[in-house]
């Protein structure tokens, strides 16, 4: 109350330095010319270009004198007979995606922060999280020759136990799903844990000395004394997963995708990208813009629903 | 900590199962990664009947010759290191220089502008109105449509701000302003040789993001002169079959399977081995950058 008062009491003079305090840091602003012009022109030009999603946009008409159609864009994606298929895809992948991903690190971690043996602990760490670093390309190419059953260590492994050529993995539609996950699990959990691991070294020595002494075995110790160290940590980057529930990423899958498993691995950003970059000069730029913005409106509200829940229930939110 | 042996029994089965289970994740990760180092290695006939399990069977590094041969990984790897140089410079001069003025108090506006950064984190225009806008710029199949649009990320920003804010006392901007410094040079001179750890992880982020990006490259770029690595490396990777010409009989073509097999292993090792040459270095900055990450302030 009485800050209020004072702000009001000379507002002249407050409204004066401001553009005094403005004009001192001038070289400031200087810097901030090129990168808030590319933010500008990058990343809120897009955010307006949005507009054509309610339009029949064409190229040659521009933004502006492109007619609009309301919902016409919307309607056609809900009633166009792969809709269901493409959801039910997208939402099966990062369920199942997030299901397998999202607890292994915490595993991970844990289980080496318990680990005795330095050395040991250190190099099994570096391991793990090398893979992070190859490119999703190479990673699938990979994962390709590994599993093949011929040239493949699957192949080679399953001949030498068995003495026959192995069933072919990679050509069959169904195993498309467990491809994808766990071949994101193989790459990204030695990567994912190192937040948690960074975390898990705050955890007061004190608290593990007194429950020895209480007689707490280190099982005990890890479920009731470090987990609850990384739970601020869990929470926040659930939050931020679940906001991503609907974006599978297009690249690993358009990667993996082949027309044998077109079935099980068409989602709403492969989706886009075909019919609004891949398809020559019948790209619907309308069409495609108005799938991504349905795509992106269910994000935002998942992850609005799930911060609010976080907040009540466990008082970490990211806003 | 205790000695093993002093242990209570159920510690010591814990600790036991614990090291087991590391163990097997342990060699899930690095298994496949030696498998393909032996298979590159190995004469594509052995490799194709499954008979390299650990080792290398039937030594040659006829793969590895095979593979330098191809002029598009030559193409490819130029172009990559081109664009991964000049996308991480961008990246970094501007981040941090974002960083730097919106880690400045008592600069009106900078809260706005701050603002506009985390949007970005949640809003995008997506795909389609990105390509127009980049398109409308006259960018399609120039190295700017990939250096320019994700050369700062909020995420990266803020990271930087925070190292900024938390490792560059404020009394050293109060004694060069006292001696005349201006905020540009207290920029220059002061705040970026002390920001070298975030300095290094960034450039080190950007990169790796450049060298591997798959999508940019395939969508903005159509010259073939100027696609990059991950782009040839998915045709010779993924979709190559071997051309059969007229006149080449089954055995031969057969032969080419084999010795593609086998190719596609060096390739393989051959994109690996600069980021394994590097790991070591930067390796100690990204646990550090990760570290600084999460002590959002």
């Amino acid at each position: 109350m009485e800050k209020n008062t004072q702000a009001t009491a000379k507002p002249t003079a407050y409204k004066k330095s401001v553009w005094k305090k403005a004009a001192a840091r001038w070289q400031i602003y200087l810097l901030l010319i090129l990168p808030v012009a590319l933010l500008l022109i990058f990343n809120y030009a897009p955010m307006a270009g949005v507009v054509i999603a309610f339009k029949k946009f064409s190229l040659r008409k521009g933004i502006w004198d492109s007619p609009w159609v309301g919902f016409a864009n919307f309607e056609k994606f809900f009633t166009s007979f792969k809709f269901p298929l493409i959801l039910k895809n997208t939402i099966i992948l990062s369920i199942y995606g997030f299901a397998a991903s999202f607890p292994l690190p915490i595993v991970l971690a844990l289980c080496l922060n318990a680990m005795r043996g330095r050395r040991y602990k250190k190099v099994i760490q570096t391991v793990t999280y090398l893979p992070h670093f190859i490119s999703t390309v190479v990673m699938v190419g990979l994962l390709f020759s590994v599993l093949s059953n011929r040239s493949g260590l699957y192949g080679a492994l399953y001949t030498g136990m068995t003495g026959e050529i192995g069933p072919n993995i990679l050509g069959n539609p169904k195993s498309f799903r467990h491809l994808y996950v766990w071949s994101d699990v193989w790459k990204n959990t030695g990567y994912a844990a190192v937040i948690y691991i960074a975390a898990l070294a705050g955890v007061d020595v004190s608290l593990h000395q007194s429950a020895e002494i209480d007689g707490a075995s280190r099982f005990q110790r890890m479920i009731y004394i470090d987990l609850p160290t990384i739970m601020p940590s869990i929470s926040i980057l659930l939050i931020l997963e679940v906001g991503k529930i609907l974006s599978v990423g297009a690249e690993r899958v358009l990667l993996m995708q082949n027309t044998l498993n077109m079935q099980y691995s068409e989602v709403i950003s492969t989706y886009v990208y075909k019919m609004g970059i891949a398809s020559g000069a019948s790209n619907d730029y309308s069409f495609s813009t108005a799938v991504g913005l349905f795509n992106s409106v269910v994000n935002f509200i998942l992850l609005i629903v799930t911060n609010k829940i976080s907040d009540k229930i466990s008082g970490n939110a990211i806003f | 900590m205790h000695k093993f042996r002093y242990l209570s029994w159920n510690d010591k089965v814990f600790y036991i199962v614990n090291a087991l289970v590391l163990t097997i994740f342990f060699i899930m990760v690095l298994y496949p990664c030696i498998f393909v180092v032996s298979a590159s290695l190995s004469e594509g006939m052995y490799v194709n009947n499954g008979k390299v399990v650990l080792f290398p069977v039937g030594f040659t590094w006829e793969n590895y010759s095979m593979a330098l041969s191809m002029e598009v990984i030559w193409i490819g790897f130029f172009n990559s290191v081109k664009y991964a140089a000049i996308g991480a410079f961008i990246s970094v001069s501007m981040t941090m220089t974002v960083a730097y003025a919106l880690s400045r108090d008592n600069v009106p506006g900078n809260k706005v502008v701050m603002f506009l950064y985390l949007v970005t984190m949640f809003f995008s225009g997506g795909l389609i109105p990105t390509y127009l806008v980049i398109r409308s710029l006259d960018m399609v199949n120039t190295m700017w449509a990939l250096v320019l649009p994700g050369a700062v990320t909020a995420y990266n920003m803020i990271v930087a701000r925070t190292f900024i804010r938390n490792s560059i006392p404020n009394e050293l901007l109060e004694a060069s302003m006292m001696d005349g410094c201006s905020d540009i040079v207290y920029y220059v001179r002061i705040v970026l040789p002390l920001s070298k750890a975030i300095i290094a992880v960034n450039t080190l982020n950007a990169v790796v993001s450049q060298w591997n990006s798959y999508m940019s490259p395939m969508i903005y770029l159509n010259d073939r002169n100027k696609m990059t690595l991950p782009i040839f490396l998915k045709e010779i990777l993924l979709n190559s079959t071997i051309e059969v010409t007229e006149g080449m009989d089954y055995l031969e073509i057969a032969k080419m399977n084999e010795r593609m097999a086998s190719m596609k292993y060096a390739i393989i090792v051959m994109t690996m081995v600069p980021i394994l040459i590097l790991y070591p270095f930067i390796q100690k900055y990204f646990v550090k950058g990760v570290m600084v990450g999460s002590v959002k302030g």
